[in-house]
């Protein structure tokens, strides 16, 4: 296939990713009179915002007071203080006004019984800066996620935004200014690749867990975006950061919720020891998440792990009544037995830490601007979701933020193209010369390798290696040679060979094109952890612990900074933490403690 | 469509869903039982896979009752995957 066979469609904005952010940004600009293209490797609907079920953040205090500046010092400290102020505080402010836009858009929140939108507590969220738990978490049942894409689904249909469905983008397209003009898209129906060419790129390609092994992720989050981006010459920020949840069934990576040990489930290691008692004598196995992680993987790293790999520990149900596992975690039961092959009225499920959501992303500022390094724009691109990095969720993320982050960011990051546009910053420039070559060439190596590496393979020494050597705890020996197994994997992708070369639904070949995708973020991953000599939220290493001058690990003095990683030779540059918010004071560094 | 491709975009659609959970049940099942079922049961299959996730995971766990007989039958050799 040349470049000159490679149809071209204009519009005003094109944003890849129709999950919660892609389409709240889309129906800010279709209504703003853009013409507008969302891209999709999937319906709208099947995006993987569904699988949110806790709820979205506003301080709207239905139930009790609250307010949006007891917000933002709840989400700095999560943060462990590497989110960015201005960021944190535009969001928070404008977390009561984009939910109750949601609601008008159709969102069917539980209510209270004067009609008001019902609020429950969730991990992290306080009043009066840190004092007491209050009621912050906005639902719909347990089906958040879903009933928010569907409202934000019907309003864009209303607004005529077009949606191109089951279409991957491959690369963006970017000119010699460093502006960026689209991106070049495959049609899995077709395996036409076409450029979509605009005045505006947004990105909203959603999360990358699919580079761990054991996952809560579904398998389409395989950081696209990023991927992309880094292609591109953007570098990513704050790619060490990952929240991991304590008990994914090992292997399958299903999420069993915390609930199962709030009802009285213990964790067993392979001498059949309740090993918490011995890492947290009070709480037990109720100890905060990261806790309970860091305890599962040293048992499991000194040898105590269970299974024939002796690679998990035992979540233990099986002293409480049969009765109350029925009644009580009734989900929980027929998860393990058809994700575990266990049922845990009679025996132990084999649990893990599991990765399951990324902090870093795509840099940009609260405006969903895509940023440089030095802070100005990059021309034309724009990003918001779980592939960006305002950053609000600096070293951690607080627990319903990020639907919210959909919300705030994808609505910033539409306003701002139209802005842009209006202003005459951003107008449709000539696509370069050659412009499709590097990602023609991406699958004309696709289409003739021989001899190369099997795709499913070679991906799963990938999420093997990240699993083993970049995890929820880290050691300084095993990041070092975790950098060192990732770029000879980094050679087998560049070497891998699928048998189908068929034009028209060609699956193997879109899991190829993921997988390129895959690298870039493991390598960012790995290299911005090793280099990080310093414990910070969910970052924690093994040689960097508790101390006097250093609690919890953390290190100001020398990392109260961002990471940059860039592709071209897998280099690290760091900015400055923004610590000044756009209107109140600055939340002083604090040791993170709960 | 020939059937290599209708396979295909079947295994899209049962790998890229919205949960976990589907993308590791319905692929498990295309792999291991979908070259097995009658042909009236492939396309029940087919439609059940385009449904959306909250609306099939109920019908596989039980929760909710299908009415439509060879779904049903699909639907309980579904309940019936281990994915390991
Ligand atoms: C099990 C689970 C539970 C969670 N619960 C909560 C919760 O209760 N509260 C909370 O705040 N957060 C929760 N989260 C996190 C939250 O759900 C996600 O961070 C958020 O939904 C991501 O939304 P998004 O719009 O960025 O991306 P997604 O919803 O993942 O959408 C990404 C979109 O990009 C498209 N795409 C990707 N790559 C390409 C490409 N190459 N070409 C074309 N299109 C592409 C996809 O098709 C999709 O439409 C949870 C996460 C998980 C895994």
């Amino acid at each position: 296939m040349s470049k000159q066979s490679i149809p071209v469609r204009k519009f005003d904005a094109v944003i890849v990713g129709a999950g919660g952010s892609g389409l709240r940004a889309a129906i800010q600009l279709s209504e703003g009179g853009l013409k507008t293209a969302v891209l999709s490797k999937v319906f709208p609907t099947r995006s993987h915002t569904v699988a949110a079920q806790g709820g979205v953040s506003a301080s709207l205090g239905n139930s009790e007071e609250d307010h949006w500046h007891w917000h933002m010092y709840d989400t700095v400290k999560g943060s462990d203080w590497l989110g960015d102020q201005d960021a944190i505080e535009y969001m928070c402010r404008m977390a009561p006004e984009v939910v109750v836009e949601l609601e008008h858009f159709g969102m069917p929140f539980d209510r209270t019984d004067e009609g008001k939108i019902y609020q429950r507590p969730f991990g992290g969220h306080m009043s009066n800066f840190g004092e007491k738990p209050v009621r912050r978490a906005c639902a719909a049942a347990d089906r958040t996620g879903h009933a928010m894409l569907h409202a934000l689904y019907q309003r864009n249909v209303r607004a005529n935004t077009q949606f191109f469905v089951e279409w991957m983008a491959l690369d963006l397209i970017r000119d010699e200014a460093g502006q960026v003009l689209g991106v070049l898209a495959l049609e899995m129906e077709t395996g036409e690749v076409v450029a979509f060419h605009a005045k505006a790129t947004v990105f909203a390609t959603g999360g990358a867990g699919r580079i761990y092994y054991s996952s809560t992720n579904a398998f389409i989050n395989t950081g696209d975006g990023l991927g992309m981006a880094a292609r591109a010459g953007i570098p990513l920020e704050d790619m060490e950061f990952w929240q991991f949840h304590p008990t994914g069934v090992a292997g399958a990576g299903v999420l069993i919720t915390e609930g199962v040990r709030g009802e009285g489930g213990i964790l067993r290691n392979s001498d059949n020891e309740r090993f918490m008692e011995r890492y947290a004598p009070n709480a037990k196995d109720l100890a905060s998440r990261d806790v309970v992680s860091r305890a599962m993987v040293t048992e499991i790293n000194e040898g105590r792990g269970c299974g024939p790999n002796k690679d998990f520990v035992l979540l233990d149900i099986t002293h409480l009544d049969p009765a109350t596992i029925m009644k009580r975690l009734p989900g929980i039961r027929e998860i393990s037995i058809q994700f575990a092959g266990i049922d845990p009225i009679k025996a132990p499920i084999p649990v893990v830490p599991t990765c399951h959501y990324q902090m870093g992303g795509i840099p940009t500022n609260y405006k969903g601007q895509v940023v440089s390094p030095d802070g100005t724009p990059v021309k034309g691109f724009y990003a918001a979701g779980e592939v960006a990095c305002a950053s609000v969720h600096g070293a951690n993320r607080l627990g319903t933020n990020s639907l919210l982050d959909l919300l705030v960011f994808g609505k910033s990051s539409g306003d701002s193209v139209i802005d842009d546009v209006k202003s005459g910053a951003i107008a449709l420039k000539d696509l370069p010369a050659g412009y499709a070559e590097r990602t023609m060439a991406r699958l004309d190596r696709l289409n003739t390798q021989t001899g190369g590496s099997n795709v499913n393979e070679t991906r799963l020494d990938l999420q093997r290696t990240m699993q083993k050597h970049c995890g929820v705890f880290r050691f300084k020996d095993m990041l070092l040679e975790g950098v060192a197994k990732i770029t000879e994997i980094e050679k087998a992708v560049a070497k891998t060979e699928i048998k189908d070369k068929s034009q028209v639904w060609n699956t193997a070949r879109v899991e190829a094109l993921e997988l390129d995708n895959l690298i870039e973020v493991a390598k960012a991953t790995l290299v911005s952890a090793e280099a990080r000599k310093e414990s910070r939220g969910a970052h924690v290493r093994d040689d960097a612990p508790d101390t006097p001058e250093n609690p919890n690990g953390r290190d100001d003095v020398l990392w109260h900074k961002h990471t940059l990683w860039h592709r071209e030779g897998s280099r690290l540059s760091y900015k400055p933490v923004t610590m000044t918010p756009l209107s109140v004071e600055t939340i002083a560094l604090k040791t993170r403690s709960y | 469509m020939d059937q290599r491709e209708r396979i295909n975009r079947l295994r899209w659609r049962c790998t890229r869903r919205a949960m976990l959970e589907m993308d590791l049940l319905l692929g498990e099942f295309l792999e291991q039982q979908f070259p097995t079922l009658t042909e009236q049961q492939a396309d029940a299959f087919v439609v059940l896979a385009d449904m959306e996730d909250l609306e099939l995971w109920p019908l596989i766990n039980g929760s909710q009752e299908c009415t439509d007989a060879v779904q049903g039958e699909v639907l309980a050799l579904l309940r019936n995957v281990r994915v390991k």
